[in-house]
C-alpha cells in the first residue's frame, strides 16, 4: 500500500541490473535472428551496436543508483525489452523494404536506433535533473499553455506539415516531429496540477440532480475546454487516436481527483455526442466505422482509400502467426502497409505467434501496473495524479492502437508505445518512463525513521517554518523544502491539502 | 485517491485483458479461416521456396513430392502420374495459390500446421528460427483401384468414384479429361500461364473436378434409388408393393406424358412390384411413385443422403440438388432423376454406400493421416458416421433390390464372379438430339468388405445416342469391382 514497511526497505537496484540482462539478451537475440534469417549473416556492426546499447542501459541504471536509488526496479528492464523488440522488428522490416526497393526503405532502422539513444538519454536526464517531481507543479499553467500550442502548431504556417492525410507534424530543420506527443505529457502535468488544487471544490460543490452531484458551471469550464480541444483535433487534424487519448486521459484524471462518477458519465456523454456528430459530418469517420464492422466485405476490402485492406491484411498476418509464429524474419509482415508503425503489433504477432503477442501484452501489463503502483505509493496528491495519468496514457495508447488492429475497436492511428516507429513518440514515452521512475523513487523511499508521527516534533517544525516564512517571505513549507528535502516528504505536510489520505488508508 | 487509482488500474487491466482475448481469438480461434481466405496472399508466398511434404497414396505410393531445383524457387514440385491423380492433388504453382489437396492440406505440407509438431519442437523452432520442413499427407486412394477407374473410363469424358462403404474412405476419384499438374508446377511463369490458358479455354474443361465439383450431372434413373428409399422409409411401401406402371403416365397439369425407355411398356398388367420396377428401371412406375410420395418426402430423403449440403473431404464438394418447390409433373420427372435433379458422382456413391452399409452413411474422406517430416503419424482420420438415411431393414430391402437389378435387371453387366454385386443403371437425357450421360452405381461385397462405385460417362461415350447405362457404364463398373476384389 501507500507506505513502505519501515526498516529494511529494498532498493532493488541489483534486481534491476539482473533483469536488464534478459531484456537486453532478448533484444540482441531477436536482432541476430532477423539478420540471419533475412541476410544469412550477422550484421557487421552487431558487436558494436549491442555493446553500445548495453552501455546505454547500464548508464541509465547507474544514474538511477546515484539519483533515484529507490526507483521501481521493474520499469526500466520492461521498457528496454519492449524497445528492443520493437527495434528488431523495425530492422527486420527495413531489410525487407530495402530488398524490395520500397518506401520507406532501410532508413527507418537507423533513425529508430538514434531515437532510442535520444529517448533513453532524455529519460536519464529527466531523472538526473528533476530531483523532485513536485517541482513540475510550479509549471502547471505553463504546461497547459505549451500543450495547447503543441496541438495547434501543425496548423501554423511554415512549420506545419501534413503527412499521410493527418496534419499532426511540425518540421524544424531536418526533423519532423509530432508535437502532440509532447502535448500529451504536458497535459498530464497540467491536469495533475490543476486538479489537485481544485479537487475539493469540484468534488463537493454543485447541485445534486437525481442522486448525481453535478459540477458547478465554473468547474465545468476546463472539461469543456478539454472536450472542445479533443474535438478540434478530431475535426481539423483528423487524428482520431490523439483526440480519444486526450479526452480519455482528462476524464480519468478528473475521476481520480474527485471520485465523482458524474464526471465520467458527463465525459462519456460528451464524447459520445461528439463522436456521433463527427460520424454524421465526416466521411472518414464513417469509413472507419464501416471498416470496423464489415472488414471482409469485398467492396470495402478493394477500396484503395479508406478501405479495409490494411486491417484485413494485418489480421491475416496475425492468423499466419498462429500459436508460435513464423519465427523472426520468416513471415511476410511487410505485406501489411505501415507494418513498422500502426501495425507493428500484427507484424510481431505474425513472426512471434500468439506466444509472442501475449508476452508483449503482459510486458505492458507489468509496466502499467508498476506505474499505477507508483501512483498509489506516492504520498502527494500531485504525484498520484501525475503517475496515474502517465500510466493510464501508456495503457490507453496501447489499447487504442492495438485494439484497432485487432478489430476490438475502430482503427485510429496512434503509436504503440516503445514498439512502433516514430521518434517523437519514442522520445516522449521514454520521458514518461523517466518521470515514473522519479516519482517511484519518492514513493518507495522509506518514511523518516519514526513510523509514528511525533506530534510534538511536527508542531515544533511547523512553528519553525512559520517563523522562517515570516522572516524571509518564503512561499510555503513544502516548496521551500524543495528538492533537498524530497528524501522525506513527511506525510502530514505535503502541500496539496490531502495529507490525511496517506495516513488514513494504511 | 488510492481507491480511485485502484479502480482505474482495474480498467487498464481490463483493457489489456480485452486485447489478450482479441489477439487469442484472431491467432488461435479464427486463424484457420483467415488463413484459408482466398484474398490472403501469405498462403501463396508461404509456399515459395519451401520444401513441401509428400502426398502419398495408401501403401506409401508417392504421388507428389518436392526435389531441389537449384533455382530461385529452391524446390520443384513433381507429380508422379500427374493426370491420374490430378483430381486429388490439384497443383502448387509459382504464380498463384495452390488448388486441390495442395491447398486443403497446405499447412501440413508446408510444415506450418500447429498440429504437426509438438509444442517443444515449435518453441525450439521459434527460438532457433528453423524453417519447418513439410509434413506428409497420406490419402485414402488405392493406386490399383484409381488406375482401374481411370482405365475403365477409357478415352471418354466422365468420372468415377469408389468408396469404402464401411469406413467412408475414398478409394478412387477420377475425373476425365484430366490435366497434368506438372505443367502448372513449372518454374517458368510464362509457360505456366500458357498451359493454364490452354486448359481453361479447352471446351472439355479438364480443370473441372467432375467427381466432386464440376458442372453437376443429371442422375437419370440412378436417382430411383433415392425415390425407392423414400418409399420404403414412408412405411407405405415394401419391395413387393404393387406400383401402377402404365405404358405412358399422364403428367398432371400438362399435356405431356411420361414414357419408358424406347416407349416400351414395363408390364403387361400395368402394375408391377417396386423391386421389379427398379430392376428394369420402369420410368412410369417410379413417376407414379413420386406423385404418391410427393416432392417433399423425396427431398427429405435426398437430404438425408447428403443432398444440398456443403462438404469438405477436405476438398470442397459441390452440393447435389433435388428441387422440392415443384409442381406435380416436375415431381414425377424429379423422381426418376430428370427435371432439375443434379448430382456429383461422389453423392451417388454415397447413396449406394449407405444402402450397402445397413443404412449408415459414413463420412466420405480423402485424407487418411497427416504425418510429420519423418512420416510419423500426427493425426489419423477415423471413420465417422455422417447420417442414417434409412433404417437397417429398409436398407437391406433396397440392397436386395439392387442385387436383383444386377442379376436379372438392367445392371447385369456390372456383375463380377465371386462378388456380391448390387447395381442401378441410369441413362440421363439432357436435351433432345443430344446423347445421354450414362451411369451405373453399384456396390460389391466380399465377406466383410463393401465398396460403392459411381461411374458416369458423358454423351454415351463411344456409343453416342444408342448408349445406355447398362450397356456402357455397367461393364466399366464391373472392371473396377474386379480390380478392388481381384
Amino acid at each position: 500500500m501507500a507506505t513502505i514497511l519501515p526498516g529494511g526497505a529494498r532498493l532493488g537496484r541489483g534486481t534491476e541490473l539482473l533483469a536488464l540482462l534478459p531484456a537486453l539478451a532478448l533484444s540482441f537475440f531477436a536482432y541476430a535472428q532477423v539478420a540471419l534469417a533475412v541476410e544469412g549473416q550477422l550484421p557487421a556492426q552487431m558487436g558494436l551496436q549491442c555493446g553500445g546499447f548495453t552501455l546505454l542501459a547500464v548508464a541509465f541504471h547507474l544514474v538511477l543508483r546515484w539519483r533515484a536509488p529507490y526507483a521501481d526496479p521493474v520499469i526500466l528492464p520492461v521498457t528496454v525489452a519492449l524497445n528492443g523488440i520493437g527495434l528488431a522488428m523495425i530492422y527486420r522490416l527495413a531489410l525487407r523494404y530495402e530488398q524490395l526497393g520500397r518506401d520507406p526503405g532501410s532508413i527507418i532502422a537507423s533513425k529508430q536506433m538514434i531515437w532510442t539513444v535520444l529517448g533513453v538519454s532524455a529519460a536519464a536526464l529527466t531523472v538526473f535533473f528533476l530531483r523532485d517531481h513536485r517541482l513540475l507543479r510550479r509549471v502547471t499553467f505553463l504546461s497547459g499553455l505549451l500543450g495547447l500550442i503543441g496541438l495547434i502548431a501543425p496548423f501554423l504556417p511554415l512549420i506545419g506539415r501534413s503527412i499521410n492525410g493527418a496534419r499532426i507534424w511540425v518540421r524544424i530543420g531536418p526533423l519532423s516531429i509530432q508535437p502532440a506527443e509532447v502535448s500529451k505529457i504536458l497535459f498530464v502535468v497540467f491536469f495533475a496540477g490543476y486538479l489537485v488544487t481544485r479537487r475539493d471544490t469540484m468534488a463537493l460543490a454543485g447541485p445534486k440532480i437525481l442522486g448525481l452531484r453535478l459540477p458547478r458551471l465554473r468547474d465545468f469550464g476546463p472539461i469543456l475546454v478539454a472536450w472542445l480541444s479533443s474535438l478540434g483535433i478530431l475535426v481539423f487534424e483528423r487524428d482520431l487516436g490523439t483526440s480519444l487519448l486526450l479526452f480519455g486521459l482528462f476524464v480519468v484524471m478528473l475521476y481520480v481527483a474527485t471520485n465523482r462518477p458524474s464526471w465520467i458519465i458527463l465525459g462519456l456523454g460528451l464524447f459520445a455526442g461528439g463522436v456521433a456528430a463527427a460520424y454524421r459530418l465526416f466521411p472518414h469517420v464513417q469509413d472507419r466505422v464501416q471498416v470496423w464492422l464489415h472488414p471482409f466485405d469485398n467492396a470495402l476490402y478493394d477500396r484503395p482509400l479508406g478501405g479495409s485492406g490494411q486491417l484485413v491484411t494485418g489480421l491475416f498476418g496475425l492468423a499466419e502467426g498462429g500459436l508460435f509464429g513464423t519465427g523472426w524474419g520468416h513471415g511476410r509482415p511487410d505485406l501489411t502497409p505501415l507494418a513498422y508503425s500502426d501495425f507493428i503489433f500484427t507484424a510481431l504477432g505474425e513472426e512471434l505467434g500468439l506466444t509472442g503477442s501475449v508476452a508483449i501484452l503482459l510486458l505492458y501489463l507489468i509496466l502499467v501496473e508498476r506505474g499505477f503502483r507508483t501512483a498509489i505509493g506516492t504520498r502527494d496528491g500531485f504525484g498520484k495524479l501525475l503517475a496515474a495519468g502517465l500510466a493510464f496514457t501508456l495503457a490507453f495508447q496501447l489499447f487504442i492502437v492495438t485494439g484497432g488492429v485487432t478489430r476490438l475497436i475502430p482503427l485510429t492511428g496512434l503509436v504503440t508505445p516503445f514498439l512502433a516507429y516514430g521518434g517523437s513518440a519514442l522520445l516522449m514515452n521514454w520521458v514518461v518512463v523517466g518521470l515514473l521512475l522519479r516519482i517511484s523513487d519518492g514513493a518507495r523511499r522509506p518514511p523518516p525513521a519514526t513510523s509514528e508521527i511525533d506530534l510534538a516534533a511536527v508542531a515544533a517544525q511547523l512553528a519553525k517554518s512559520q517563523a522562517a516564512a515570516g522572516s524571509s517571505s518564503s512561499s510555503s513549507p513544502s516548496s521551500s523544502s524543495g528538492p533537498s528535502s524530497s528524501s522525506s516528504p513527511s506525510p502530514g505536510f505535503s502541500q496539496d491539502g490531502l495529507s490525511t489520505e496517506a495516513v488514513a488508508r494504511p | 485517491m488510492n481507491r480511485e487509482i485502484r479502480r482505474i488500474t482495474l480498467v487498464a487491466a481490463a483493457m489489456l485483458v480485452a486485447l489478450l482475448v482479441a489477439t487469442t481469438t484472431i491467432q488461435f480461434g479464427v486463424a484457420a479461416d483467415l488463413r484459408a481466405d482466398p484474398r490472403n496472399a501469405r498462403t501463396f508466398y508461404d509456399s515459395i521456396g519451401r520444401d513441401r511434404g509428400v502426398i502419398m497414396a495408401q501403401g506409401g505410393t508417392i504421388i507428389a513430392r518436392s526435389e531441389k531445383s537449384g533455382d530461385a524457387y529452391v524446390y520443384q514440385r513433381i507429380y508422379s502420374d500427374g493426370p491420374l491423380y490430378a483430381s486429388i492433388t490439384g497443383y502448387a504453382t509459382v504464380v498463384g495459390p495452390p488448388t486441390g489437396l495442395e491447398l486443403a492440406e497446405n499447412e501440413v505440407l508446408l510444415g506450418t500446421a500447429d498440429s504437426l509438431f509438438s509444442v517443444w519442437v515449435r518453441l525450439e523452432n521459434l527460438f532457433t528460427g528453423t524453417v519447418p520442413t513439410g509434413g506428409a499427407v497420406e490419402v485414402t486412394i488405392v493406386p490399383a483401384v484409381q488406375q482401374a477407374a481411370w482405365d475403365a473410363l477409357g478415352d471418354n469424358h466422365g468420372s468415377a468414384v469408389v468408396l469404402d462403404a464401411k469406413t467412408g474412405e475414398i478409394l478412387a476419384l477420377v475425373s476425365k479429361p484430366a490435366f497434368d499438374p506438372n505443367t502448372l508446377a513449372s518454374h517458368d511463369p510464362e509457360a505456366v500461364q500458357q498451359a493454364y490458358n490452354a486448359y481453361e479455354s479447352d471446351p472439355s474443361k479438364p480443370l473441372n473436378n467432375r467427381a466432386i465439383a464440376g458442372d453437376l450431372y443429371f442422375p437419370g434413373s440412378t436417382f430411383k434409388l433415392v425415390t425407392a428409399a423414400a418409399a420404403l422409409e414412408s412405411g407405405d411401401f415394401e419391395p413387393d408393393s404393387e406400383l401402377s406402371a402404365p405404358t405412358a403416365l399422364d403428367l398432371p397439369g400438362t399435356s405431356h406424358k411420361l414414357t419408358n425407355y424406347g416407349d416400351s411398356s414395363c408390364s403387361a398388367a400395368s402394375t408391377m412390384t417396386m423391386a421389379d420396377a427398379l430392376a428394369i428401371s420402369c420410368n412410369t412406375a417410379f413417376g407414379w411413385l413420386g406423385l404418391e410420395l410427393g416432392a417433399a418426402a423425396i427431398a427429405n430423403q435426398a437430404e438425408r443422403f447428403g443432398f444440398g449440403e456443403d462438404q469438405l473431404i477436405p476438398l470442397y464438394v459441390r452440393p447435389s440438388v433435388f428441387p422440392s418447390d415443384v409442381d406435380q409433373s416436375q415431381t414425377a420427372l424429379g423422381a426418376i432423376g430428370q427435371f432439375n435433379d443434379r448430382v456429383t458422382p461422389l453423392q451417388m456413391a454415397m447413396v449406394v454406400a449407405a444402402i450397402a452399409n445397413g443404412g449408415r452413411l459414413m463420412e466420405p474422406h480423402l485424407v487418411r493421416s497427416e504425418r510429420d517430416d519423418d512420416l510419423k503419424v500426427v493425426t489419423e482420420v477415423s471413420p465417422a458416421e455422417l447420417s442414417r438415411p434409412l433404417n437397417q431393414t429398409n436398407a437391406n430391402a433396397l440392397r436386395d433390390m439392387m442385387i436383383q437389378t444386377a442379376t436379372a435387371g438392367t445392371g447385369r453387366q456390372a456383375q463380377v464372379d465371386a462378388v456380391t454385386v448390387g447395381a442401378k443403371t441410369g441413362t440421363a437425357e439432357k436435351a433432345a438430339g443430344q446423347a445421354p450421360d450414362v451411369w451405373t452405381v453399384a456396390f460389391g461385397e466380399v465377406e466383410a468388405r463393401t465398396v460403392a462405385v459411381a461411374l458416369v460417362i458423358e454423351d454415351g461415350g463411344s456409343r453416342g445416342s444408342s448408349a445406355t447405362g447398362g450397356s456402357v457404364a455397367a461393364p466399366a463398373v464391373a472392371s473396377i469391382l474386379r480390380a478392388v476384389f481381384g
